[in-house]
């Protein structure tokens, strides 16, 4: 197993957000986490990321067997784990290239391989903006400054096209998205999937996953999954609405 | 350190028992300035923290320091076995100073042969003393900078180059101050610089230590941008920390001049700069810059006055600053707008960044405008590294560390891109990469630790940081 959440309890600033998540990811999965707003979904992100904000009180997170809370920000993402965020930071000066740069070599440091060199590391950014399409010319700027929110969404995939994580988190990548830049962002995705990763798609609307299609969909309400099922019934729930959620947990 | 010694009673039985020494090879008119500034001296003595220019910087160790002064120019020594600036790919034209002195064999000055003279000010006073006369301490006025007093009374050498008009230095001049003494010296070297009518001057000034003695330096330099002329002043400073060291340079400038300076103070003791710009002609552009990168107890405090004097010039100035430790760093920024400045744009910017709670930042704009119709902006920030960067890099692999270098560099290349000298830009992107990491540390050999350093490439090659 690749991902495995057994009963987290957190909260911040005494307030309680989950009440007792479970979540497993298994190798060539594509799982879909929805759910309304303000029910949990980008702090489960933010957790597996790393964030120190968030108080947990009960629970684990496994990954690849290992204790994840234990592991620094840095040696989750060296392990494999990359999160798309919901709003990316703008950071004025860094070049995309030299910021790419310095992630994938200390990635290939931290699994004992040779740094790439200038050339090999150009190389293989044709070859990731090959892959994802893009012709846009966002690495030779500074990271996400100045980007439109169609941009900085693409960038994030663009980052994890060439850090080829083990598990992708995506949180809320389709939001602020128009159908264009969100076929991007699919497509980019669909083309990293493989029988040895796993991506997990936060969103709150069913329409991205009419270009990713999941695996499994995890409604997520009040701070736990209350719901899981295959593809259709994310369709289901857009048909139905959160309502339906409510009465059916009531029953 | 004895208690009781006064450092300006010092200085003011020097002058009166040496006279004779320093005024040697003064035309009436520079003896008069002298005297002048001498009893100004003796009546106002140092700066000190009360007035509103020199908060920020602390002479009292000095004042109770019994330096020694050298009167005359020390026998020929030449500097090659100790020092040698070997920036890559730098040509330029070098002229040494040796504890305030022009080093040569019998070539004070050099002429060249398109007319550009660079040389020994102490020799210019007696061979050029119609072009002396003309503008050594016309450009450098200042009733609110007693250390002007002080080098006008004691000045004897420092460097002077000359470029007539219409003629551009094929390439940039580079002026090297060492100090290599085994006493604690109070060195006033003054420069002249003056870049005539459509002729055009890249400067590089060096502040080297080779050896790591109390120092005291008192450097005033003067700068003369003609009309329709250019000038590009880049000033580096990586001293060791029992440095004192004062610098002031004026300008002047003329009808449709450009003036761009540079500032990089990479190390220091106790670093002061001060900076001002006279716009005396319209169609004028100053870019005033500078960069301090500076920890454990350092000290630098820069000053930057632009005053606008003409209508249509435009100024700027960008200083940023990142202090750690229990560094201090402060940067005071005036734009003075005339009444009759019209059409006058001018913005200042400073930014810093405190590394620690015990670094300490000081910020201080201001502007004075007489004039209605202008275009002014200031601002100043003083903060930490972006918390929410630094968590994103993290994310994408990236330790803290290399994650706030990064960050750190990014901020500082602002300035440095900004030097249009394109072997300098690469040296100082270098040694504020190295800086950053703590590497760059004093040279025993040139401040400037330009020779035994394997290349970089931050830009590339991100794997070495």
């Amino acid at each position: 197993m690749l991902l495995e959440i057994k009963d987290l309890h957190a909260s911040i600033n005494g307030k309680e957000i989950l009440k007792g998540l479970n979540l497993k990811v298994n190798r060539g999965e594509v799982h879909a986490i929805m759910g309304p707003n303000g029910t949990g979904k980008s702090t489960l992100a933010s957790i597996i990321a790393g964030r120190d904000i968030y108080d947990i009180s009960k629970g684990e997170i496994y990954y690849k067997d290992k204790e994840l809370l234990d592991m620094a920000i840095e040696d989750r993402a060296r392990e494999g784990i990359f999160i798309g965020f919901q709003y990316p930071v703008e950071i004025p000066g860094v070049s995309m290239t030299n910021f790419m740069r310095t992630a994938v070599n200390e990635i290939r440091q931290y699994r004992g391989e040779e740094p790439l060199s200038a050339a090999e590391f150009l190389a293989m950014m044709e070859d990731r903006k090959k892959l994802l399409e893009l012709h846009s010319k966002l690495t030779n700027r500074s990271v996400n400054e100045g980007f439109s929110g169609g941009e900085k969404k693409r960038n994030e995939i663009f980052q994890m096209a060439m850090l080829n994580p083990e598990l992708a988190i995506l949180d809320e990548t389709d939001s602020g998205l128009d159908i264009d830049a969100l076929r991007v962002v699919a497509n980019g995705v669909n083309k990293l999937r493989r029988p040895d990763n796993a991506t997990v798609v936060i969103t709150h609307y069913q329409r991205l996953l009419d270009y990713i299609v999941p695996d499994f969909v995890h409604i997520l309400y009040e701070g736990k999954i209350v719901k899981t099922g295959p593809k259709e019934l994310a369709l289901e729930l857009e048909e139905k609405g959160y309502d339906w959620v409510k009465n059916e947990i009531a029953k | 350190m004895e208690t009781n010694f006064s450092l300006q009673s010092f200085l003011v039985e020097q002058y009166k028992n040496n006279q004779k020494t320093i005024k040697e090879g003064d035309s009436s008119k520079l003896a008069q300035m002298r005297d002048k500034a001498f009893e100004a001296f003796a009546e106002n003595g140092f700066p000190d923290k009360s007035m509103d220019n020199w908060r920020s910087t602390d002479l009292t160790k000095a004042l109770s320091h019994d330096y020694k002064i050298l009167l005359q120019a020390p026998p020929y020594n030449p500097v090659d076995s100790y020092f040698k600036c070997n920036i890559k790919d730098f040509d330029t034209f070098m002229f040494t100073f040796l504890n305030g002195w022009y080093v040569h064999k019998n070539v004070p000055l050099t002429v060249f042969p398109d007319g550009i003279i660079v040389g020994s000010l102490a020799h210019a006073k007696k061979e050029y003393p119609e072009i002396v006369d003309k503008y050594l301490g016309t450009i450098a006025k200042d009733n609110n900078n007693p250390m002007l007093n002080l080098n006008g009374a004691f000045m004897q050498d420092g460097a002077f180059v000359y470029v007539p008009e219409g003629v551009q230095i094929s390439k940039p001049l580079q002026i090297v101050n060492i100090v290599n003494t085994k006493e604690d010296l109070l060195i006033q070297n003054r420069n002249l610089i003056i870049v005539e009518k459509n002729a055009a001057l890249k400067l590089v000034h060096c502040d080297d230590s080779v050896t790591t003695t109390d120092t005291f330096i008192n450097s005033v330099s003067e700068i003369y941008v003609g009309q329709n002329a250019e000038v590009s002043y880049y000033k580096l400073e990586n001293k060791d920390s029992q440095s004192l060291l004062i610098n002031s340079l004026y300008v002047k400038q003329e009808n449709d001049s450009r003036f761009l300076s540079n500032g990089i103070t990479f190390n220091s003791g106790v670093t002061r700069n001060t900076i001002t710009v006279n716009i005396d002609g319209s169609n004028c552009d100053a870019d005033v810059n500078g960069l301090y990168l500076v920890d454990k107890q350092q000290k630098v405090d820069n000053y930057v006055r632009i005053n606008h004097n003409k209508p249509h010039s435009r100024s700027s100035q960008l200083y940023k600053g990142i202090m750690d430790d229990q560094a201090s760093g402060s940067f005071t920024g005036y734009v003075y707008v005339e009444k009759d400045a019209q059409k006058t744009e001018a913005y200042q910017t400073n930014n810093n960044i405190a590394l620690t709670d015990e670094a300490s930042v000081g910020a201080n704009p201001f502007l004075e405008i007489y004039a209605d119709d202008v275009k002014c902006s200031h601002g100043a920030t003083i903060g930490q590294l972006d918390n929410e960067a630094l968590f994103y890099m993290r994310q994408r692999g990236i330790c803290e560390r290399n994650s706030r270098m990064l960050l750190m560099y990014a901020f500082a290349m602002e300035v440095v891109n900004k030097i249009d000298i394109e072997a300098l830009h690469k040296q100082t992107d270098d040694m504020v990469s190295r800086r950053l990491r703590g590497e760059l540390s004093i040279c025993d050999m040139c401040e400037l630790h330009c020779g035994d350093h394997t290349e970089l490439h931050f830009e590339i090659d991100m794997s070495k940081i």
